[in-house]
């Protein structure tokens, strides 16, 4: 119902110019033109933040009231009503997405605006004023509106209220590993030889099993194993030089820095474990 | 004795990164247990040493918490770098009507603000741990009963609800009937004749 004389959409998109201030903003407002209040002048673009200030349509009427110095109970329906949909209709014709809410507002402040124009009949003289439900509605807003903003000065964590922290300690959770002696090494190796001789395997194919492939062998499982029992590297069945080779292919190993061997408690099982490097 | 426990309390609320009350302290001592009043004891005591101190001991919903001194919080704002989050008129108005009118339920809270509350704005209060569903009004669609939470408390600093500023009252309205004024001249006849 609004009609802006000003630019038309298509220039307005193109070319956005500021309006300038000196520049009166007229609106047709139900076929009748007029020029809108003053603190009704705000840039089309600030018009949809304006709004956007507010919590809703409960809220703008509480601040077109302060505007004009009225206390809740002075509302002077007809006027708000006016002021109220007239801004509602000017961001409708400037395609600001309302919130429903808005228009549910608008629709029930045009009904109490004819309800107070119509002449009451006789027989309902009793009927209590039609604007007792708006000023009850908006005095109970504006309490919780007061209450929002009083809780929002109270201290708050992080805000005004800061707790102490102190570093917590160093936690060892983890036991230690126990360094492996060599004599465990060998000990563990006799149980392994002892093993393999009461298997009864003698067939092996020698060329077939060389330390550098049995090296490769480890390193392949240690790929998906990140901890190998030492036992379960040796199978009897490849007889005592089977054994040898393993054994030799774990010095390799150790050797050159490509596996640890650790035990987590005297006289436990060991156990071969990768080194983590830098590829 | 007396005094090795204050120690150990105090290093349990140093340590602790939430609120903790009497019962989380006493959980960490073996038989004997020290008493709930000589854990008393030992937190005033720990209070009374705050005093030439950067902190203070301060009793809020969950429990103790040691906190830097109110009077002292505007230094350690500075040492921050981010902004502390701000919140929406939205968020605050919802909050302030589940705090003080709990268990309150959605609708109701739109009745008042005269506007719709966004589903992500209610999940964002229980994600904070603000606000907890506690049951269902017992009418069609059984809509969810919202409370503010212990951790809402915490995070103001408060014990209990009764905390809270008080609420503003609302006018008697049976007297506002009365001082309504009169507006439109034609009908002012009608309306002083109801009035009166």
């Amino acid at each position: 119902m609004v009609e802006i004389k000003t630019k038309s959409p298509q220039e307005k998109e193109e070319k956005p110019t500021p309006p300038r201030q000196e520049e009166m903003f007229l609106a047709t407002v139900k076929g009748k033109e007029t020029v809108l209040p003053e603190d009704l002048y705000v840039p089309p673009n600030a018009l949809e933040i304006l709004l956007d200030s507010f919590a809703g349509p409960l809220d703008f009427l509480l601040y077109l009231i302060r505007k004009q110095n009225l206390d809740i109970l002075d509302i002077n329906v007809a006027k708000i009503t006016e002021q109220y949909t007239s801004y509602i209709e000017l961001m409708e014709s400037m395609q600001v997405e309302l919130a429903g809410d808005y228009l549910v507002m608008a629709a029930y402040l045009a009904e109490l605006k004819s309800r107070m124009l119509l002449p009451r009949p006789e027989e309902q003289i009793e009927e209590e004023d039609p604007r007792a439900e708006l000023i009850k509605r908006l005095q109970e807003y504006q309490r919780y509106k007061e209450a929002a903003e009083k809780i929002d000065t109270i201290p708050r964590l992080d805000r005004e209220i800061f707790a102490a922290h102190a570093k917590l300690p160093e936690f060892s959770l983890d036991t230690p590993l126990i360094d492996v002696p060599l004599e465990e090494l060998t000990i563990a190796l006799s149980e392994v030889m002892r093993r393999a001789e009461q298997s009864q395997a003698h067939l092996i194919n020698f060329e077939e099993l060389s330390t550098r492939e049995r090296m490769s062998q480890i390193l392949e499982r240690m790929k998906s194993e990140s901890f190998i029992e030492f036992t379960s590297l040796f199978k009897p069945e490849e007889g005592k030089i089977g054994v040898v080779v393993t054994f030799l292919a774990i010095l390799e190993l150790l050797k050159d820095s490509l596996i640890e061997i650790v035990q987590s408690e005297e006289f436990g099982p060991i156990h071969i474990k990768g080194i983590e490097e830098v590829h | 004795m007396e005094n090795k426990l204050s120690e150990i309390l105090e290093a349990l609320l140093l340590s602790a990164s939430r609120p903790i009350n009497i019962d989380d302290m006493a959980r960490v001592f073996e038989e004997p247990k020290p008493s709930k009043d000589e854990i008393r004891n030992a937190l005033n005591e720990i209070d009374e040493n705050c005093m030439e101190r950067g902190i203070e001991l301060k009793r809020i919903a969950s429990g103790y918490r040691l906190q830097v001194k109110q009077s002292l919080s505007e230094y350690v704002a500075k040492l921050w770098e981010e902004k502390p989050q701000r919140f929406s008129k939205a968020t605050l108005e919802t909050l302030s009507l589940i705090a003080y009118k709990q268990p309150i339920t959605r609708g109701e809270i739109e009745e008042i603000r005269g506007v719709t509350v966004g589903t992500q704005l209610m999940r964002g209060l229980m994600e904070r741990g603000w606000v907890k569903i506690v049951g269902q009004r017992d009418v069609p669609g059984k809509p969810s009963l919202y409370s503010t939470t212990k951790e809402f408390l915490d995070y103001f600093g408060l014990q209990h609800l009764r905390e809270l500023p008080e609420l503003p009252s609302l006018p008697d309205l049976e007297s506002i009937e009365l001082e309504l004024p009169i507006e439109e001249p034609e009908i002012s006849a009608e309306n002083s004749q109801t009035l009166n």
